[in-house]
């Protein structure tokens, strides 16, 4: 009898919870409504499945409990009824697949007329790339990837030299126009998600793999990281901001062009005339913030705040005190020695020497603590 | 030490086991070569690396729940928690305990053989497994910890700086999964030519009870599924340390080029699903077999079209290696090749839902007592469904795409592969455990573990289904500043972590238990539960070595020969003499083409 009742009350629990949870897919801002309707006809199917099932046995536990002297009935098979219920079975599956493969069919025929960006994932961090006025990406490949080419682009192919790219996180489409993704990966899986698109794809070192969506509502919506991808896969954050067409213009014709990138030496980065603003727009372009925070909470690395002036424990023990010189010889040659605490896997990023100023100064200005705090710090550790 | 017996070495007469009894505790406890014991064995290792499971589990559960809080969880280790817990409870724990343990103590006695017809390959698989169990955790001692690269082990992020345990983890890892396979496969052989060789007198392959179904054709699956795994395993083993390149093309790590090139991810990912898909129903078809059983027994009632539920775990089983590709719709594959996976795996739903409604149907008009065996395999029936019905989400490929590799996807396996075969574990304990001791299970303590287990498990799991459809990633370590997730979600997952942690701690209740009754319970009959099956009619309980005493049992009828009409008792063992009633029912197809032309 009690579980008869404990039936009922999941049953009721779980209508219940499904009616007043909070939590159900994000506002879709893409054309794949079909998704979202595939979703409701799974759920509705499934649902009312689950609840009658549950019910009937909660049924039968009341109806067909034990008693003394009862014995159960004589039945080992039904056709008719075993029949029914196969072909009952096999509609309602038919029901939930085709409209299913309907929606896929789309998903796999891409668009003709689509603006064509290129994701490129690498540990931690995304980057993209448009393939410029002739239409054409670039060649790539794994062995021109260098802190001044991050993309691989063959230097000596001609489509790539008006590519246009985007050495950071956040990129930008136009409101209403389909988008051909075409994604690759420099070192390990990743998978290029954004909740409120629904279409996703994983990328893959060594091939492009691809998926469309048309953005449909203008806003800035968080890309993510949705296939592990070692130790700072919650870290490996983007933004794609959709906007008005004519807002995409100006910002699209602001983008460097790889031959551009590759001519000049390596600018200072816009945004402030200071050292410290130029070493805070060098942290977010190189993808240092993937791993450390200015906010005082550790990531895959050491947080910024507090870390010049501080006494740090290295892997093998020894000390060694955070000022100018250590971290200019440890963003030089990250691999000579490891923080204790922290996984060895900071790459070597090219800076040239101002650059390298700019950086350790903004380093230097987010604060040493003082004397007594490096030292409880060191207790701790 | 025990050898097999040479041909011609001098048995003695009443024994025919196919090797002497055992002389001393070492060859009847450690060194054994007799298939209950062996079973045991299996059982209390794959429990005790169970319990390593679980608190890795909660581990994890404190950092969702409570993030930051317990300094020692660095992300590292959170990663090596998440992989070590998924590793070991569907490899170490599920495979073994069903196959090893069930398997190996259900098997003979069910089709009244006096042993596995290769004993010493028997011990050997039970020896195997536990250097395999070694290797594993040994991974927890080396320098850089065990690895971290999820229990998927996709390259090449397993093998490369940047995933915890890259140096010696994921070796051990890979060396404990092929020594692991090594195990399998003798044991697997084992219980393949048992089920067909060693049957006694009158039992026919379909009056064998669902149980030896289920696990017979999980066997066959795996002697099929672990060789993709073990060459996967071989490969990603010899990419690692000799720099071949099998899975790992032209790649840049840490900002370094590196020498690997030409290799394909998407192979590694093909073979271990064509592996993995099968491993589910592995550990699944096991589960369906002996919740027939309790079912059929606990419900006083023959189990519900009989014939039907063959075909559909042959069908399963067959099924099964044809859909592996569904855990890959968003890996990057052929986007084609979706059409064909969604399909078979949607196809497969039919004999899966079959199996529900005969459960369902054998409880009609039964005389259900609800003990603790039959509580576990009604809340069996709920999970299952639950996690069956998700399924049909995320095997269908447009519902998939945005649920992939999200808490939907964590909710789904976990309610069906996870707690819904972990149910019927627990329940086959409680209902064998008579057998396998002579002694009853305290029932009272079984039933507070039965409602917290069931009823928790299934707290910790719905709401995790919404999550998923949110959009919340699957293997975060935390969701710092991601703004699409609302602060309620994170309410969600510290209760979440509560309740996951009141359900652990009352499998200690469960552990207590099989300690205590097996020296201090009620003391059971030969035949506490009434049931018709083989198993129960063995001449001693526990059975002695060779099971069967003089005489090898003769069997007169199937296994669900309960409420017969006209019998003295509502069962007829599976062995009384055909005077004490009417053997299997003729198929209903059969009599209705007979009486067609009247």
């Amino acid at each position: 009898m009690i579980m008869a009742v404990a039936l009922l009350l999941i049953v009721l629990a779980s209508v219940l919870f499904h009616v007043f949870n909070p939590w159900w897919t994000t506002p879709l801002a893409s054309n794949w409504r079909l998704m979202d309707d595939t979703l409701t006809i799974t759920l509705v199917i499934t649902g009312i499945f689950f609840i009658v099932i549950n019910l009937f046995v909660a049924y039968m536990l009341v109806r067909f409990r034990h008693r003394e002297g009862h014995r159960a009935a004589h039945e080992p098979e039904n056709r008719k009824l075993e029949r029914w219920l196969i072909g009952g079975t096999t509609v309602g599956i038919m029901a939930l697949l085709a409209p299913g493969l309907v929606v896929y069919a789309n998903y796999v025929r891409e668009p003709h007329d689509a603006l064509v960006l290129e994701v490129l994932a690498q540990q931690w961090q995304w980057r993209f790339r448009f393939p410029g006025e002739d239409g054409k990406l670039g060649a790539t490949d794994a062995r021109f990837v260098s802190a001044t080419n991050p993309f691989g682009i063959d230097p000596a192919d001609p489509p790539g030299q008006d590519d246009l790219l985007i050495a950071a996180n956040e990129v930008h489409l136009p409101l209403g126009k389909p988008v051909l993704v075409l994604m690759r990966s420099n070192d390990v899986l990743h998978d290029f998600f954004v909740p409120n698109f629904r279409a996703r794809m994983n990328t893959v070192p060594g091939q492009v793999s691809r998926f469309w969506f048309t953005p449909t509502v203008a806003g800035r919506y968080e890309a993510l990281c949705a296939q592990l991808c070692g130790v700072g896969h919650p870290n490996m954050r983007g933004y794609v901001v959709v906007e008005e067409p004519a807002d995409y213009k100006s910002w699209y014709a602001a983008l460097p062009t790889f031959a551009g990138s590759q001519a000049k030496a390596p600018e200072a980065p816009a945004g402030g005339g200071t050292r410290v603003e130029q070493g805070r727009a060098l942290a977010d372009a190189k993808g240092c913030v993937a791993c450390h925070t200015i906010d005082g909470s550790p990531r895959v690395g050491p947080t910024w705040k507090g870390l010049y002036g501080k006494t740090e424990t290295m892997a093998d023990g020894s000390t060694a005190l955070i000022d100018e010189a250590f971290l200019r010889s440890f963003i030089r040659d990250p691999q000579a020695r490891h923080v204790k605490g922290f996984p060895p896997v900071m790459p070597r990023i090219e800076l040239s020497d101002e650059e390298l100023a700019a950086l350790v100064a903004y380093i230097q200005s987010l604060g040493s603590p003082p004397a007594q705090a490096a030292a409880e710090q060191k207790a701790v550790r | 030490m025990n050898s097999p017996a040479p041909t011609g070495h001098a048995v003695p007469p009443t024994d025919d086991a196919g090797h002497p009894a055992p002389q001393s505790f070492l060859t009847r406890y450690i060194w054994s070569q007799d298939h209950k014991v062996i079973a045991v064995q299996y059982a209390c290792t794959a429990i005790a690396v169970g319990v390593v499971g679980v608190v890795l589990s909660n581990l994890m559960r404190l950092q969702l729940g409570f993030p930051g809080q317990f300094e020692f969880i660095n992300a590292e280790r959170y990663y090596q928690f998440v992989t070590m817990h998924g590793m070991i409870m569907v490899i170490y724990l599920l495979t073994a305990l069903f196959l090893g343990g069930f398997g190996n103590y259900l098997i003979p006695l069910m089709v009244g053989a006096r042993d596995m017809v290769f004993p010493y390959l028997n011990m050997l698989s039970f020896w195997v497994y536990l250097l395999s169990v070694v290797v594993l955790m040994a991974s927890f001692f080396v320098a850089g910890g065990p690895t971290g690269a999820g229990w998927t082990l996709y390259p090449p992020q397993s093998i490369l700086p940047g995933t915890p345990g890259h140096a010696g983890g994921i070796v051990l890892m890979l060396v404990s999964l092929v020594i692991f396979i090594v195990a399998t496969t003798m044991g697997g052989l084992n219980y393949v030519t048992t089920v067909l060789q060693a049957r006694c007198e009158g039992m026919t392959l379909l009056r064998m009870p669902l149980t030896v179904w289920g696990i017979f054709v999980a066997t066959i699956l795996a002697l099929l599924g672990f060789p993709a795994l073990f060459v996967s395993g071989v490969m990603l083993l010899l990419d690692r340390t000799m720099g071949t390149s099998f899975f790992m093309p032209a790649l840049v790590s840490m900002g370094q080029v590196t020498g690997y090139k030409g290799g394909s991810p998407l192979l590694f990912q093909h073979l271990f699903w064509f592996f993995g898909h099968p491993e589910v129903y592995i550990v699944a078809l096991p589960a369906f077999g002996i919740v027939s059983d309790l079912i059929s027994v606990h419900a006083r009632k023959c189990i519900f079209g009989y014939r039907m539920m063959v075909w559909a775990i042959v069908a399963i089983g067959a099924l099964s290696v044809v859909v592996w590709a569904h855990h890959m719709f968003v890996s990057g594959m052929n986007p084609y090749f979706g059409f064909f996976f969604a399909t078979t795996t949607l196809i497969i739903a039919v004999p899966t839902a079959i199996k529900v409604y005969n459960w369902i149907l054998t409880l009609w008009r039964g005389d259900i007592h609800l003990t603790v065996p039959m509580l576990f395999a009604l809340a069996f029936l709920c999970t299952f469904l639950i996690g069956g019905l998700t399924g049909l989400f995320l095997g269908n490929v447009s519902v998939d795409i945005p649920l992939s590799g999200t808490y939907f996807v964590v909710a789904h396996f976990h309610m069906v592969m996870g707690v819904a075969p972990l149910l019927v574990v627990f329940g086959g304990i409680y209902h064998w455990f008579p057998k396998v001791t002579g002694r009853m299970l305290d029932d009272r303590l079984g039933r507070l573990h039965f409602w917290i287990t069931f009823l928790g498990t299934y707290a910790v799991f719905f709401p995790m289904h919404y999550l998923g459809v949110l959009g919340m990633p699957r293997r975060y370590y935390n969701f710092d500043g991601y703004q699409f997730i609302p602060p309620s979600a994170f309410s969600m997952n510290e209760l979440i972590t509560v309740v996951a942690l009141i359900v652990a701690l009352a499998q200690l209740l469960f552990i207590a238990n099989l300690a205590w009754s097996a020296w201090r319970g009620q003391r059971a009959d030969a035949n506490p539960w009434r049931a018709a099956s083989l198993e129960w009619q063995t001449p001693a309980t526990p059975p002695g070595h060779g099971n069967w005493g003089p005489r090898l049992p003769v069997v007169y009828r199937w296994a669900y020969a309960y409420g017969e009409p006209g019998a003295a008792e509502d069962f007829i063992a599976q062995n009384a003499p055909p005077e004490a009633g009417p053997g299997e029912p003729e198929p209903e197809g059969q009599s209705e083409v007979r009486g067609a032309p009247a």
